[in-house]
């Protein structure tokens, strides 16, 4: 059946969660405006993943990992020629450039990395296509996504923390009368001094966010520390509470609440 | 003669009135109005206010169906439907994953309404790009003591095994 649709309504590690559980095998592929990626599974496990156009050969991955410089990994493609990854790593190994151990763990660490990067990410197709596996020249590793996933719950966590100081992007923003912070003594990051140009009560946290253009969680991140800092305050809409209605068997007592809900359960199944 | 009901629930075409009309003995009433606005067009009309179906269970006893209007602009409505009910459905199109996050806030909104219980039914299961009932229990975000029923609104075997789930879970609430 189909696994597909949008991290805007599925998060990566709603996503993760189910290819754990059931234990899929397959490729992941992720679109966004600006890449596609792919991450590839076997039984639960995380065993490669791809960046868009992103240099994912052998060489790249062990200059990101800080295991060869920069100029060596030039050479290296250089001279390289056709072999594949895995001829290439077997190379470096037994010519005592780097270990074995160097080259899973940056393998691991970059293809970490790419499922990483999806966590603040709010909007992306995303299809599982069952049974895909690594090219054959990749090197394949076997990463659990038990901690990967606890990690991007903490996340998820923090975005979730935002949703409920900030649950509607429709809010607007003014400037506090009373500032909670010494202005004199106030540091703004780059997004801050941007977004605070636009704090107007006419101006939408949506409409800020396209003109400063953020995503719902950046957005959500600079104004909470600008409401953290007393600078800013948000203009909620009226809250409203909603009381709790009893339940009609609650006026019966529990013989004839049993009694009744028996009745209900005989008739439907006559139907 | 004792009147109860159970509320029919979801977003926005996930097939709430086809649900009751499977089961209803009586041909539903429904307030639905052609649709105007384009992002909804993805059918020909909707319903406004409520939809609702019957089944006589004897002299005594009348169990009403009432469904609720998916568009989030007519919510103001579900406390009014919520009132009383002996339990709700939550009703789920299991091959528009973008409305999960819908159904999710509309299943919390009818658990504060009421504590009453509750079963979610994945939905257009015949459909080839359907989720699997499992996948869908992780995205909606559903602990595993909560029922979640694969559904076909359209096959009333179906409708009916999910308000029998949902029957047998009052009366285990009972206990």
């Amino acid at each position: 059946m189909a696994l597909r649709g949008n991290l805007r309504d599925i998060t990566i590690v709603q996503i993760l969660n189910i290819i754990n559980l059931a234990k899929k095998t397959g490729a992941l592929v992720i679109k966004t405006s600006n890449d596609q990626s792919q991450i590839i599974f076997r039984e639960g496990k995380l065993i490669f993943a791809k960046m868009g156009a992103e240099d994912n050969g052998l060489p790249a991955i062990l200059q990101r990992g800080k295991k060869i410089s920069h100029n060596q990994a030039r050479l290296l493609k250089e001279k390289a020629g056709n072999m594949t990854d895995k001829q290439l790593g077997l190379l470096l190994i037994n010519a005592g450039y780097v270990s074995q151990k160097d080259v899973l763990e940056c393998l691991q660490d970059y293809y970490l990395s790419v499922v990483r990067r999806y966590f603040n990410w709010v909007e992306g197709e995303f299809a599982f296509e069952q049974n895909v596996l690594p090219p054959p020249d990749k090197i394949p590793v076997k990463i659990d996504l038990e901690n990967l996933i606890m990690e991007g719950s903490r996340r998820m966590k923090e975005w979730e923390h935002l949703q409920e100081e900030i649950p509607s992007l429709e809010m607007a923003v003014r400037f506090a009368d009373r500032p909670g912070s010494n202005l004199r003594n106030l540091t703004l990051s780059l997004e801050e001094w941007r977004v605070v140009k636009y704090v107007n009560p006419k101006n939408t946290l949506r409409q800020i966010a396209r003109a400063t253009n953020l995503n719902d969680l950046e957005i959500r991140k600079v104004i909470y520390s600008l409401l953290e800092a007393g600078i800013i305050e948000l203009i909620r809409p009226d809250g409203t509470r909603f009381e709790k209605i009893p339940s009609i068997l609650s006026t019966k007592s529990k013989e004839e609440q049993r009694s009744l809900v028996t009745r209900l359960i005989d008739r439907i199944r006559s139907i | 003669m004792q009147n109860v009901k159970i509320v029919v629930t979801g977003p926005f075409n996930a097939g709430k009135t086809q649900f009751i009309r499977s089961i209803s003995e009586i041909d539903v009433v429904n307030t639905e109005r052609k649709i105007t606005s384009q992002p909804e067009k993805i059918k020909e009309s909707t319903t406004v206010a409520m939809d609702f179906g019957r089944i006589t269970v004897d002299d005594d006893l009348i169990l009403y169906l009432f469904g609720t209007p998916g568009q989030k602009r007519f919510d103001f409505m579900w406390e009014i439907l919520s009132e009383g009910m002996l339990g709700f459905v939550v009703m789920v199109d299991s091959s528009r994953p973008e409305t999960f996050r819908e159904a999710r806030r509309i299943l919390e909104t009818f658990r504060a309404y009421a504590p009453t219980p509750y079963i979610v039914a994945a939905n257009k299961q015949d459909r080839e790009d359907s989720w699997d009932v499992e996948d869908m229990r992780v995205a909606l975000r559903l602990d595993p003591e909560v029922k979640l029923l694969p559904c076909v609104a359209t096959d009333k075997e179906k409708v009916k095994s999910v308000l029998l789930e949902l029957l047998y879970g009052i009366l285990a609430g009972m206990e």
